[in-house]
């Protein structure tokens, strides 16, 4: 535990003054919304009742509760603090953790971030991108949300081993949040960390959200926004990260999807693309394609199984839209079954296949 | 169930005792005036009728005729011998009139069961009763008409002509799957749902034909059995949904509204009342929208499916009805239901539907098919086969299980326990090898395991093979249904 009390103390106060937080982000909306960036006096003066709580605040008290928590503590006076954080205007005071620490500190870090209604070319693109990035030693960092944060993570789960998963949450870090998401919380508290500003046991305010995506712009060194609509959260997280230099990069998107338009705007603002996990280790360490297995090679397929790949690749993925006849429809579905077992698709809920990336 | 009526010196009293509800101790007043208005006499007299077995309750109006008839048999205006071993099942009108009753082909069989040789019923459920062979059914107009049948002083009236019902599948053309445009290539699996008995997802946006697809599902199932026709007739007649015309030739198929109440769906009430899973026994149970359905609904239906029956206890007794139906589920893909691009749901409204979907019951359901939208070429050019095409693959299907199963209690594939399926479905090594690739990779379940297997067993029996390949696996695999979306959203 490394946390000193004065942090700690920080910690309570916004806590304590988090409902005014959230009237004072509102009025202070976007870039001028350095709310977290106030001296602690400041704090106070959002909610003068707090002051009581705030002078008799008992840091061993804290500490108690955190360690109840099973959960480990670092303030920005420590030194195994992420250094990457420091470069925020307004750094959290303390970062509770799930898991390891040693998550936090590593060299390069990539946030895979997104909309969450995300449809199902999202969901693969960052599964596949969450892969391939930790398979490369780089950590994926994101927001265990529905939809593309949490592919993200599974996808890193799915290469064990190679580099520590981390999610930021915007309640305490010992609960999920989405609850659905128990589940991938425990694997992530295992594999990697789970970590938040806020103290054990604190549910969330509006506030937190857009603060926990300036936690994961500040932990990753690329931020890639796969889907997003036009006013996403995760457009906040990449407006963050280019306000502190770092790179930005988006997964492009049908023109036609209300779901792409935000990742489709920042590439027309010059975010870098990302077509593959490839185009992520190139922004990370130049073009050094060799900590990246070389893809896959097709098996060989005979003519019918080619024929209907390319047609899953362009986005028709049920038998109907594949056959005619009853016949073709037959021949069809035994294909799809014989692809799915090569590896090469994937069938989705209700029976559509996607090509597997 | 036994009348037994008392007549005795006293102060003019009519009491009925044996356990009767409202609508039997109202008879006194039908009977009263039915028996007056007949041209007989109402005994001045103190009247005990007695309903035996006395634990059981009796419910409904079919009690008035024997009342009666126990009344004049008592009061001596019917002969004594003429009214024994005999049946008696109606409600009278104040004029004596009889009418019809509900169950009247369940009495008959009762009739037969205790050895009675003869049954009077009401002449609009007499060729229901008339199903029942053995035993002689009268079909009666009146009460007067009763009486005079039984004295000889009336000929025996012939089994009335059938009626042609406007809801009559007789002469309403039933539904047919040649009428479906631009969805032949869902063909394959739903004959296979039907020839196996497999229960049925169909996952697509509105409009694209999940409920046309649905109600054409019993029109290439088998044709009914005489067995299953009279249990089916019976079921419909307890329940009142049946005309008294004779047997029920088509299968049935209900389409319960999704706001259902479990006992609405699996029977119930202060008197049980078969529910909507009984009368769809031997044909096919459509739940529409499947995410909207009550999750305590669902969770009712799990196990009437799996068993093929449901025991239903009130107070009063203990009630067993068949439930072996297919079941047949349509879903939207999301709330909306525009689907991927075009979707405007929430990530929240799209989780809690799926978590609705992927709920119970989906896990009872062995072939999904995901139906989209057809295009305008594929609904101007594309023909279906007629249904009684594909009725005969599956009715071939059908038979080559029927004796594979034959003494095992089991009718289709679907039916088969986990070691019939080890036993029984002679899987090639090789098909196995594909089953247990998936498993190892994708995580196929055990249960899903047997899944697959029982509908690559389909898939053969269609193509009248005994042994399970690996072609059979790879066709079954296609209409698996798989598990909830472990992901967070899509």
């Amino acid at each position: 535990m490394t946390a000193c009390d004065a942090c700690l103390r920080r910690t309570d106060l916004l806590v304590a003054v988090s409902g005014s937080i959230d009237i004072a982000w509102r009025e202070r909306r976007g870039r001028t919304a350095r709310v977290l960036a106030l001296p602690d006096e400041d704090l106070l003066g959002l909610d003068p009742a707090t002051l009581s709580r705030y002078e008799t605040f008992n840091a061993a008290f804290a500490r108690r509760r955190i360690a109840a928590a099973e959960l480990t503590a670092v303030c920005r006076c420590a030194s195994g603090y992420p250094e990457r954080l420091r470069e925020l205007p307004d750094p959290p005071a303390v970062l509770h953790v799930a898991g390891s620490l040693a998550a936090l500190l590593a060299a390069e870090a990539v946030a895979i971030v997104g909309s969450r209604r995300a449809t199902a070319y999202g969901l693969e693109v960052a599964s596949a991108l969450g892969r391939a990035v930790t398979a490369a030693g780089v950590p994926v960092i994101s927001g265990m949300a529905l939809g593309i944060d949490s592919a993200a993570h599974l996808g890193a789960l799915e290469a064990p081993g190679a580099a520590s998963p981390v999610a930021v949450l915007a309640g305490g870090a010992e609960t999920a949040y989405p609850a659905r998401m128990r589940h991938l919380h425990a694997r992530l508290v295992d594999a990697g960390a789970v970590v938040s500003e806020m103290p054990p046991g604190f549910g969330g305010h509006r506030w937190c959200f857009p603060a926990r995506n300036r936690i994961i712009a500040a932990l990753s060194t690329v931020t890639i926004v796969v889907e997003a609509a036009t006013r996403s959260g995760s457009l906040i997280t990449a407006d963050l990260a280019t306000d502190l230099g770092r790179t930005v990069a988006a997964v492009p998107g049908p023109v036609t999807s209300r779901y792409s338009t935000g990742a489709n705007e920042l590439l027309h603002a010059g975010a870098a693309v990302i077509r593959d996990a490839r185009d992520v280790i190139d922004l990370l360490f130049g073009a050094d394609a060799s900590r990246l297995p070389d893809p896959q090679p097709l098996p060989p397929l005979d003519p019918a199984q080619r024929r209907l790949l390319e047609a899953v690749e362009r986005g028709h993925g049920t038998v109907a839209e594949l056959a005619r006849t009853m016949e073709e429809a037959q021949a069809a579905s035994r294909t799809l079954s014989e692809l799915e077992l090569l590896g090469l698709v994937r069938r989705e809920f209700g029976g559509r296949y996607v090509r597997c990336l | 169930m036994w009348v037994e009526a008392d007549i005795r010196i006293g102060l003019p009293a009519f009491t009925i005792v044996g356990l009767a509800d409202k609508a039997v101790r109202e008879a006194r007043e039908r009977v009263r005036s039915a028996i007056t208005n007949s041209g007989f006499e109402f005994p001045q007299k103190r009247l005990t009728i007695n309903l035996a077995p006395a634990y059981l309750r009796k419910i409904g109006p079919g009690f008035d005729l024997p009342l009666a008839m126990a009344i004049l048999a008592a009061s001596g205006q019917v002969e004594r011998e003429q009214v024994e071993d005999c049946v008696f099942a109606g409600e009278l009108s104040l004029t004596g009139e009889l009418r019809p009753i509900r169950g009247a082909l369940a009495v008959a069989q009762g009739t037969r069961a205790h050895g009675l040789a003869r049954i009077v019923v009401p002449a609009a459920r007499a060729r229901e009763a008339a199903l029942v062979e053995g035993i002689e059914v009268i079909a009666a107009g009146s009460l007067h008409g009763v009486a005079d049948i039984l004295a000889g002083r009336a000929e025996v009236p012939p089994l009335p002509e059938a009626v042609a019902e406007p809801d009559d599948p007789a002469v309403v053309e039933p539904p047919d799957m040649a009428d479906v445009r631009g969805h032949a290539a869902l063909l394959p699996a739903i004959v296979v749902a039907a020839a196996g008995g497999h229960n049925l997802f169909l996952h697509g946006p509105p409009g694209t034909g999940k409920t046309m697809l649905a109600r054409r599902v019993p029109s290439i199932l088998p044709p009914l059995a005489r067995g299953e026709a009279i249990e089916v007739t019976r079921i419909h007649s307890i329940a009142g949904l049946h005309s008294g015309g004779g047997l029920v030739e088509a299968r049935p198929f209900r389409a319960p509204h999704h706001t259902i109440s479990p006992s609405g769906l699996v029977g119930g009430g202060a008197v049980p009342m078969p529910g909507e899973v009984t009368l769809a026994h031997h044909g096919v149970l459509f739940l529409d929208e499947l995410s909207e359905f009550a999750r305590s609904s669902l969770e009712a239906l799990r196990q009437p499916l799996e068993d093929g029956r449901i025991t239903i206890v009130r107070s009063q007794r203990v009630m067993l009805f068949p439930t072996r139906c297919m079941l047949v589920a349509a879903s939207n893909p999301c709330p909306c239901g525009l689907g991927d691009h075009r979707c405007r749901c929430s990530a929240a409204d799209l989780a809690r539907h799926q978590r609705r979907l992927s709920g119970p019951l989906l896990d009872r359901i062995d072939v999904t098919v995901a139906v989209g939208r057809p295009s305008a070429r594929a609904l101007r050019d594309q023909r279906a086969p007629a249904s009684a095409a594909l009725r005969e693959r599956v009715v071939a299907a059908r038979e080559r299980q029927l004796r594979r199963f034959a003494g095992l209690g089991v009718g289709c594939n679907a039916q088969m326990t986990p070691r019939m399926v080890r036993e029984l479905v002679g899987a090639t090594p090789s098909a196995l090898r594909l089953l247990y690739e998936l498993h190892d990779r994708d995580g196929l379940s055990a249960r899903g395991h047997h899944r697959v297997l029982r509908v690559a067993r389909t898939a053969a029996d269609l193509e009248g093979s005994d042994i399970v390949g690996p072609e059979h696996v790879t066709a079954a695999l296609a209409h698996r249904t798989d598990a909830a979306p472990q992901r967070a959203a899509a």
